[in-house]
């Protein structure tokens, strides 16, 4: 009994480096454990612990159950879905590389823009507004954050898309027009509009856990370059600097939540699984295929196919996270470094 | 300290409440003679669906009937496994869905529906028409401009611009687009071969628009579209209609009436399984884009209280039923069908057992 308490208490001091969200417990639960000791403090590690054991449970279960429905169409395709571009469920052709395409490079036109965007509200709210700016500014972006998707898929289509199509396509194929990004018809539904909705749907996730970074920044790192004789702007670089890593994490959240959404999306990307050059034309994701086409879907190999996407947006998913966490690692060592 | 306790015993009091629900509402499963009936498919037919199950719930109040809109191809799915009572499809099953359930299927067709062709084009007053041919080579991405000679040919004196067309179609697997390019496969044979029919066809132009709505809100928002959606959804938000030509050579408006008449226009060559595509039908006044939806249930009946409490609810239905079909944008069914669909109805059994009789 006593060595098996030390071995817990051991572990639960192992386990401190975790930070652990302490305020979702409620005060009185938590009080009546934590001073009885060994006893208590077993209980709660066991109790975090399963709670992660059941994420990571959660997870593996649903690869499982993807690659399983999946292997049909995993079979019979082999890796060429990976590489055709070709969907005809009527002939029973599967391909995923027109919707791999579809949902990268919309993620990364929404990045595109709401990362600047995000990161001027959150230096705004935390550096230079006042608070009686800076709380109902929060609190509306916040609100945007809480808008169901489908509705940002009927604005989309009923003012964002005739907006782009009126004033800002024809804009752009002027100017750019020499870019293949905006060359062909203009319809006002497309990449460039699916791209467009995902960067306001994800602009509040990164500028709400972006504000709550820089906000964590220690005031005497400003202090101190104030102090130096710093400008405005350089004690802001300070921070910046700072809270690169938790702003890199902020971004990660937004591309998550760019990756896998899917009604917003499908109303205004047109839907048309194609690879064009140009941001004007029709394009399609992986998830929107699947919320499309899944209640239809009676063949054994149509299903299998569709679930195989499924699995294909997990993959794409957990490689963007993993090629995003090694950027953000070399990045924020070479600041680091340099800044030492 | 003591207003801790007092939320504690009110947290406690909560649970207790919550459970005594929760116990409450599994309890009353089964009281008595209360018949459960579980069915599910296709979305097209729902608002009826759900009109006949509360106006049958209130003459048989014993009978709890229960239809969720799953889509066509997940009623096939689960009337195949067995795990619903009926099923709904607005196709008919293949053959070879149909071999592979573990028994004989009845199709018994409830309502009629249709798909119509609707535009956004400006400076155009009376309504556009359309030869089949032309509707094809349009979603073939063949005809390209609105002034293009063929649409002009059906369409004397009308101000036709300059314009690309751009192309709506569903994007979400559908019977509205299973049925379209059912009728685009019969009037045209490139189609056909590069194309095919389908829920979810690999369209060769144009945008996808998710839904009845997702594809009106595009035609209406962008100038130069064409589109299709379902006839109940087009009357309902007053979108402009084109006449299409039929089988007989008359243009006909996409009406209730019309629909009726493309379905009457084919029992002749209905088969005996009622299993039967009614576009491009005959008939002077048939509109040529038109569909049955149907109930999908055994033959042979497991369980001989539910087996006649579907029966009957299938009897009422393409009787009374079929006089709410009008006020929700359905085609009923005509007589000639009733008729044979009473015989599908009859031939339902349990334990070799007809199950409709003494009425």
């Amino acid at each position: 009994m006593k060595e098996r308490s030390k071995k817990v208490k051991g572990k639960s001091e192992e386990g401190k480096f975790f930070p652990f969200p302490f305020f979702l417990l409620p005060s009185a639960f938590s009080r009546r454990l934590s001073p009885t000791g060994n006893k208590g403090d077993a209980i709660f590690h066991l109790a975090i612990s399963a709670t992660s054991v059941i994420v990571v449970l959660i997870v593996i279960a649903m690869i499982m159950a993807l690659a399983s429905h999946a292997t049909v169409s995993i079979r019979q395709f082999g890796f060429s879905f990976l590489t055709s571009r070709e969907w005809d469920p009527i002939k029973g052709h599967f391909g995923s590389l027109a919707f791999i395409y579809g949902t990268i490079v919309s993620s990364l036109i929404a990045l595109f823009i709401s990362v600047p965007l995000s990161l001027g509200i959150a230096i705004f709210l935390v550096e230079q507004a006042p608070p009686v700016i800076s709380r109902p500014i929060t609190f509306l972006v916040e609100l945007l954050a809480a808008i169901p998707s489908v509705v940002y898929g009927l604005w989309g289509i009923f003012v964002l898309a005739p907006f782009l199509r009126l004033h800002v396509e024809p804009l752009l194929a002027r100017w750019f027009g020499w870019l293949p990004l905006f060359q062909g018809p203009i319809t006002g539904i497309g990449l460039l509009t699916g791209g467009i909705i995902l960067a306001i749907m994800v602009t509040p996730i990164i500028s709400a856990v972006g504000r709550d970074v820089l906000a964590a920044v220690p005031r005497t790192q400003r202090e101190a370059a104030l102090a130096l004789g710093a400008t405005k702007w350089e004690s802001t670089r300070v921070v910046l600097v700072n809270g690169a890593p938790g702003i890199a994490g902020a971004v990660i959240l937004g591309l998550g939540r760019a990756l896998g959404e899917t009604m917003a999306v499908t109303m205004v990307i047109g839907n048309r699984p194609q690879i064009s050059a140009s941001l004007f034309q029709p394009s399609y994701t992986l998830a929107s295929v699947i919320a499309n086409e899944f209640t239809e879907a009676t063949a054994d190999i149509y299903l299998s196919s569709l679930v195989e996407l499924g699995l294909i947006l997990f993959l794409v998913t957990f490689v963007v996270n993993a090629v995003a966490r090694l950027l953000v690692w070399r990045v924020t060592r070479g600041t680091l470094g340099a800044a030492a | 300290m003591p207003s801790l306790k007092i939320i504690r015993r009110g947290k406690i009091a909560l649970a207790l409440i919550s459970l005594a629900a929760f116990a409450i509402a599994s309890c009353s499963g089964n009281p008595g003679s209360e018949i459960r009936l579980q069915g599910a498919g296709a979305t097209f037919p729902n608002p009826l669906y759900q009109k006949w199950l509360s106006e049958y719930g209130k003459l048989h109040p014993n009978i709890k009937i229960d239809y969720q809109s799953i889509g066509s191809g997940g009623g096939i799915k689960q009337i195949q496994a067995r795990t619903i009572d009926f099923g709904a499809s607005d196709s008919p099953m293949k053959d070879e869905d149909l071999k592979a359930a573990p028994g004989e299927i009845l199709h018994v067709p409830t309502v009629l529906g249709a798909v119509v062709i609707t535009y956004n084009l400006s400076g155009v007053s009376q309504p556009l028409h359309f030869s089949p041919d032309v509707v094809a080579d349009i979603f073939m991405g063949k005809i390209k401009k609105w002034n293009d000679a063929r649409i002009k040919a059906d369409n004397a004196g009308a101000n036709l611009s300059d314009t690309d067309i751009t192309v709506v179609h569903r994007s979400d697997g559908s019977g509205t687009s299973a049925v379209f390019t059912d009728y685009l496969s019969k009037i045209s044979a490139e189609w056909k071969e590069k194309v095919g029919a389908g829920t979810s066809p690999n369209w060769p132009v144009g945008i996808g628009g998710k839904g009845n709505e997702g594809v009106t809100g595009q035609v209406k928002q962008t100038p130069n579209t064409i589109g299709y959606v379902e006839l109940a959804y087009a009357v309902q938000n007053n979108l402009p209609t084109a006449p299409i030509k039929n089988k007989a050579g008359n243009f006909i408006e996409p009406t209730i009436d019309a629909v009726t008449a493309a379905a009457a226009g084919s029992v002749a060559t209905t088969p005996e399984d009622l299993r039967v595509s009614i576009t491009d039908a005959g008939g002077a006044t048939a509109y040529p884009i038109s569909s049955y939806t149907y109930i999908l249930a055994y033959k042979a009946q497991t369980d001989e209280t539910k087996g006649k409490a579907l029966v009957d609810f299938l009897w009422w239905g393409i009787h009374d039923g079929e006089a709410f079909a009008k006020d929700l944008r359905y085609a009923p069914l005509p007589a000639d069908i009733v008729k044979r669909a009473e015989a599908k109805i009859s031939s339902i059994t349990a334990g070799g057992k007809p199950l409709r009789g003494g009425q």
